[in-house]
């Protein structure tokens, strides 16, 4: 008889199995533990939208809330997994079954019982963080639930809690801002006032657009003929840039304008120096009277000359006639 | 079949699907920008001085009805049917527009004040079809496209805050004596010529160009067609080191 014909020792001398719910336990405790140090104090500083408004420090706040949330959770998932290859993969020439597998109440529960409350749990954390910061820089249509706490003024002055509203209009390819405290004037940049609550109107005159003031965290569709309305309140002073972030036709991409968040009394000097330039120049006049929509079809004002000529320029007050628009 | 030569059967169908798809795109896509001639303007003293003219329609086959761009070669004078020209980095560019078509209003108005320009304004002159001269030289920062027939286009590149409405003839002159082939002369038929200047970025690039005004008449509220095609009425200025 050979060595290899030597029956297997009895499975009393076997080594005894581990621990195995114990490592797992501990690998996943100390894993987690320093991913979630890791993600609070190293990364959560620098994720974005960064802490330029309200909005967007309660949205890096939620993201790291729920990277810390979700952390252990993968961390559980891939510890087990891994292990699961390394401990109980078969050896080499082991053809035999594994054990069987039955069910266990306390995995089963302890499974449910978390992640139910997981899942609650970020229910309450996410409508508190909805409710909190009015709307959390998100566009709440025409009838606001949740609005801003501030004064509603005809003339916005600095230093007190004024809200100041300010129009986004979209348009192929382009977005202009207009400031109806300040004359209804309009500017092709987005100039805000620190430390202020700050009401969006955001619509459009063509086709839907989408207002994305990343580094502000507020984004809002911009439907034509829809006010859709909302609220942040910037912080820290400096340049954003604002994108189209609706697909809204060939140059969607390059539909971008620049802002800068400045001091109070610095904004309304600006503010003011603007809509004496549009008075002097007879640009307020030329604009229609500051309403929440506007229907690019009809223009009151129009000169009686325009509708005179021939072309699409076909009724009266509108761009066209009555066979317009047509679908070539 | 073995694992081996379905794996390399499915690569090679990956590659094929991913080769047919890029060669698509650099063929079709890439053919709309790469057709179009580009207009090299240099700089004289320091300015470099662009021309330009919008006509009601075009002497293309495919689309005759279209509203257009022409730009005008500087070494042969003649007219091109494209919207790509390219000017020296932070240089004075003067453009001139021959504006040829008839008025149509602003989408929104506000883009009837002049921004962007050195000065923030134009100067717009206006002559009827036998060449006489009814508005001579008007300096202004404003062409309110609602009050009256006056603006046919506009000139923008809003990446430099550019925005220019075009001026365009008068109310009777759009309606009965417009240009009617193109590329339009100055000869015979009624026109604008609008001047204004701005400055070049200092960064070399590519820098989209448009029209405001909603002209592309039949398509949905009049922004598709032209008004959303290369060589119409948009187009692009590439700022090459001066």
């Amino acid at each position: 008889m050979s060595a290899s014909d030597t029956p297997a020792a009895p499975l009393a001398n076997a080594s005894p199995e581990p621990r195995h719910g114990l490592r797992l336990l501990a690998g996943w405790l100390t894993l987690s533990v320093a991913a979630c140090l890791a993600i609070w104090f190293a990364w959560y500083p620098h994720l974005p939208p960064g802490v330029t408004s309200d909005s967007s420090t309660h949205q890096q706040f939620d993201i790291a809330v729920l990277a810390v949330i979700a952390a252990p959770v993968v961390i559980g998932v891939l510890l087990y997994f891994g292990y699961a290859i390394v401990v109980w993969r078969a050896r080499p020439g082991d053809e035999g079954d594994g054990p069987a597998i039955y069910g266990n109440t306390k995995v089963q529960a302890t499974w449910i019982i978390g992640t139910t409350m997981i899942v609650l749990g970020l229910f309450v954390f996410g409508t508190v963080e909805l409710v909190g910061p009015a709307g959390a820089g998100a566009g709440e249509g025409p009838a606001p639930i949740w609005k801003l706490s501030g004064t509603q003024t005809t003339a916005w002055t600095p230093g007190g809690n004024d809200i100041l509203q300010v129009q986004v209009i979209g348009q192929q390819w382009a977005f202009t801002y207009r400031y109806p405290q300040f004359g209804g004037m309009e500017s092709t940049v987005l100039d805000l006032p620190a430390n202020t609550p700050i009401e969006f109107h955001v619509t459009s005159l063509d086709v839907i657009h989408s207002f994305w003031a990343y580094l502000l965290g507020v984004k809002a569709d911009a439907n034509p003929q829809v006010d859709n309305v909302a609220y942040t309140t910037v912080k820290t002073l400096g340049g954003f840039t604002v994108h189209c972030s609706e697909l809204c036709g060939i140059w969607h991409g390059a539909m971008t304008t620049s802002g800068t968040i400045l001091i109070p009394g610095a904004f309304r000097t600006w503010a003011t120096g603007v809509q004496a330039k549009e008075q002097s120049e007879g640009v307020l006049a030329a604009l229609p009277p500051y309403a929440l929509t506007y229907d690019p079809t009809v223009i009151p004002q129009l000169g009686q000359n325009i509708v005179k000529i021939d072309g699409i320029t076909g009724g009266a007050g509108y761009y066209y006639g009555s066979g317009n628009p047509v679908t070539p | 079949m073995s694992v081996v030569a379905r794996a390399a059967a499915l690569i090679v169908a990956f590659l094929g699907v991913v080769g047919v798809g890029v060669f698509v795109a650099v063929y079709y896509i890439g053919s709309a920008t790469t057709q179009l001639p580009i207009v090299h303007y240099t700089a004289s003293s320091g300015q470099v001085n662009v021309v330009l003219q919008e006509d009601a329609q075009n002497d293309s086959t495919t689309r005759p009805d279209w509203v257009t761009y022409y730009t005008q070669d500087p070494a042969t004078k003649q007219w091109l049917h494209t919207t790509l020209f390219s000017v020296p980095a932070n240089t004075k560019v003067n453009v001139t527009i021959y504006g040829y078509d008839g008025c149509t209003p602003l989408r929104n108005n506000f883009f009837s004040q002049v921004q962007g320009t050195l000065g923030g304004t134009v100067t717009v002159s206006q002559f009827d079809q036998h060449g006489k001269e009814y508005v001579t030289g008007k300096t202004t920062p404003l062409i309110n496209s609602w009050a009256d027939c006056n603006v046919g286009h506009s000139f923008a590149i809003p990446e430099l805050g550019v925005f220019v409405p075009v001026a365009s003839p008068n109310a009777q002159l759009s309606a009965e004596d417009l240009c009617s082939s193109s590329p339009c002369t100055t000869t015979g038929n009624p026109y604008a010529v609008e001047t204004f200047s701005f400055m070049s970025p200092k960064a070399t690039g590519t820098y989209r160009w448009q029209c405001f005004v909603p002209c592309g008449g039949g398509y949905l509220d009049g922004n598709s067609g032209p008004m959303g095609t290369l060589g119409w009425m948009m187009g692009e200025m590439d700022v090459v080191s001066a």
